[in-house]
């Protein structure tokens, strides 16, 4: 290929690159295929959200160099990274169980990076202990990962990738590893160390909590591929697909809508207060349900559908109903209503949702 | 600490009517005591009182300096290929690789023997590699204390390479992943990364070959010959001495007994500590 001949791929030759990332990764690998678009600013934080075996890892893992691509391209600051081995590329990983090294202490582990990059040791140690520092380590600097703390090996692991003053820094399941308390701590640290970090920043979660308080943009994967992408707000308001509509706890229905009616692809129609035409979702959380033993009379509400108990489960302090009938949904209560319901798997119960309870937008 | 306390020795009280069938017992006893009693007839018959002297005689210390010489030099050889070796069969993917394991592993089950005759063949003087090696080198192996230490590391190489292999393939691969992150080579991933993680490993493998070398007889007896002073090792002297000195075979039997229970000791945390 020449580049002045033949205009490939959006590079132009010559001309200063946009800073931050660009690829595109494609990955093959048997029946799975990875193939995700990601661009990014120097400052964004940007979360690859999806369930397990989405190919968020190898997506990281791509952008690494630690799994080849078997397509597309990988640009960073301009310089195409796509036939550089790992350790050749500006690019920090933190890795989901640290890999701290064991034998080594919290400052040589750290000071790891930029020796491997050429600084001499004493450099590298001094550069160590102010990353260390710089987390609030610097009276660890002496010990073993074994004798730290999920929440400090946590720190040295973000030290040592920051170390080598990426251009991109790589986070996989950055707080997966840690207990309910120390997640909470360590994730208000690590969002403070986001926000300060210059260059382009992304992680892989399947927490859609760390994804909305962590990154600045949500990228949600689903199958090898992107299914929708944009703000935390945004996506938690406009699921698009039913794993989102899971993670962020709202009943999603695709359908047809017209006027004030959206026509379910699964059959009923849902009143709505917004006035759309064409493909459309409707959304309504589980807390927008009422359920009741017998049709109810007097009711203002214009959705009703009869439905059956297939399971129920506590959710927090109330009472999750999984239904089926009709329509599939999700109906939380209080403990007490659902005793006075006499709720149980099989049992049969209307369940109504207020029009103005839903939220109708374009498909 | 953070690791909990070593699990109570006491033992658990026996269930009634559930002892050991005399079936099993019996054999069981039979072979401990066939493995023990040919050990314990060497302490027997041991000439404790002339054993100082047998000890301090120059024929002795002359077959243990070369034994021991011979073998550390056998490691250190296994060590400096083996371990390469090791990381290329656990480490990467090419064509072959069982076979090349399998072959690895060969002179784990050849008779030593004849492993000395293979070894002629290859290094001897008219050997298929060995004709060169005198011809442009003027290096001869066979009959010299080189060729003491090649037919050692001949027999000895595979424990440590099996040793080692199976040490990396417990050790997570992903460390040297983390390496390269950082800016590491594969190889300086494997000095400052992998070697210090399976170093219990290499060294157990170490101690390993180097017993196994200290102990080669029949190799080093068809590839090197029996000249005390530059190929008579310590099990070659020991099998010389038994035609015309018992008392000194016996003598230097026990210098290899208490050297093979100083390794056991050594490694017992190793290979005697079951799961």
């Amino acid at each position: 290929m020449t580049e002045s001949t033949v205009p490939h791929d959006a590079g132009q030759p010559g001309r200063t690159a946009a800073p931050g990332l660009d690829a595109r990764l494609v990955v093959d690998r048997g029946a799975f295929r990875l193939d995700i678009a990601l661009t990014a600013a120097p400052g964004d934080v940007v979360a690859l959200l999806g369930p397990n075996g989405a190919g968020k890892t190898t997506a990281l893992r791509a952008l690494a160099g630690l799994t080849p691509l078997t397509a597309g391209h990988l640009r960073l600051d301009g310089a195409e990274l796509h036939r550089t081995p790992p350790e050749a590329r500006p690019v920090g990983v933190v890795f989901q169980d640290y890999l701290l090294f064991p034998h080594l202490t919290a400052l040589d582990n750290v000071a790891f990076g930029p020796r491997c990059r050429g600084a001499g040791k004493a450099e590298a140690r001094a550069r160590a202990a102010e990353w260390l520092d710089r987390m609030g380590l610097a009276g660890h600097a002496g010990a073993r990962p074994r004798h730290l703390s999920g929440g400090q090996a946590q720190r040295v692991a973000l030290a040592r990738a920051l170390a080598i003053d990426p251009r991109l820094l790589l986070l996989d399941e950055p707080l997966a590893a840690l207990d309910a308390r120390t997640r909470l701590e360590v994730r208000a640290r690590l969002r403070r160390h986001l926000a300060a970090f210059e260059a382009v920043a992304v992680l892989v979660t399947h927490d859609p909590l760390d994804a909305m308080v962590l990154a600045d943009r949500l990228v949600v994967v689903e199958h090898g591929r992107i299914v929708q992408e944009g703000a935390p707000t945004d996506i938690a308001r406009h699921p698009r697909t039913e794993y989102i509509a899971q993670l962020v706890g709202l009943n999603l229905y695709r359908g047809h809508a017209d006027g004030h009616t959206v026509r379910l692809d699964a059959g009923p129609a849902v009143s709505t207060t917004e006035d759309l035409s064409g493909p459309a979702f409707v959304a309504f959380p589980p807390g927008a349900v009422t359920l009741y033993r017998d049709r109810p009379t007097g009711s203002s509400a214009r959705n009703l559908w009869r439905c059956r108990v297939a399971g129920l489960e506590t959710h927090g302090d109330q009472i999750r109903a999984e239904l089926t009938g009709e329509l599939s949904l999700a109906a939380d209560l209080t403990t007490v209503a659902a005793a006075e319901l006499d709720l149980h798997p099989g049992a049969p119960v209307w369940a109504a949702v207020k029009a103005a309870q839903t939220h109708a937008y374009p498909a | 600490m953070t690791s909990g306390p070593a699990a109570p020795r006491t033992a658990r009280p026996r269930p009634p009517g559930r002892g050991v069938p005399l079936a099993l017992l019996a054999p069981a006893l039979l072979g401990l005591a066939f493995l023990l009693v040919p050990l314990l007839a060497l302490l027997v018959r041991a000439p404790w009182r002339s054993l100082p002297e047998q000890l301090t005689s120059p024929e002795v210390w002359q077959a243990l300096r070369l034994s021991l010489f011979c073998a550390t030099a056998a490691t250190a050889l296994s060590l400096v290929v083996g371990v390469p070796l090791a990381w290329l069969l656990a480490r990467t993917e090419f064509r072959g690789r069982g076979l090349v394991r399998a072959l690895v592993t060969l002179p784990l089950v050849l008779p030593p023997v004849v492993g000395g005759v293979a070894l002629l063949l290859a290094l001897g003087r008219n050997g298929v590699v060995g004709q060169y090696l005198d011809a442009w080198f003027g290096i001869s192996l066979p009959f010299t204390t080189a060729g003491v230490v090649l037919a050692e590391t001949f027999v000895a190489m595979p424990f440590l390479v099996i040793s080692v292999e199976g040490t990396l393939r417990a050790a997570d691969p992903r460390f040297e992943e983390a390496a390269a992150t950082l800016g590491a080579s594969r190889f300086t991933a494997f000095r400052r990364v992998t070697l210090p993680l399976i170093a219990p490993g290499v060294a157990a493998g170490a101690v390993l070959a180097w017993a196994r070398a200290l102990g080669e007889f029949g190799a080093t007896i068809t590839f090197a010959g029996n000249f005390p002073g530059r190929t008579q090792t310590m099990p070659l002297a020991v099998y010389l001495a038994l035609q015309n000195d018992p008392a000194a075979a016996i003598a230097l039997s026990l210098v290899l007994l208490a050297v093979s229970v100083a390794v056991l000791a050594g490694l017992r945390d190793r290979w005697m500590r079951t799961a």
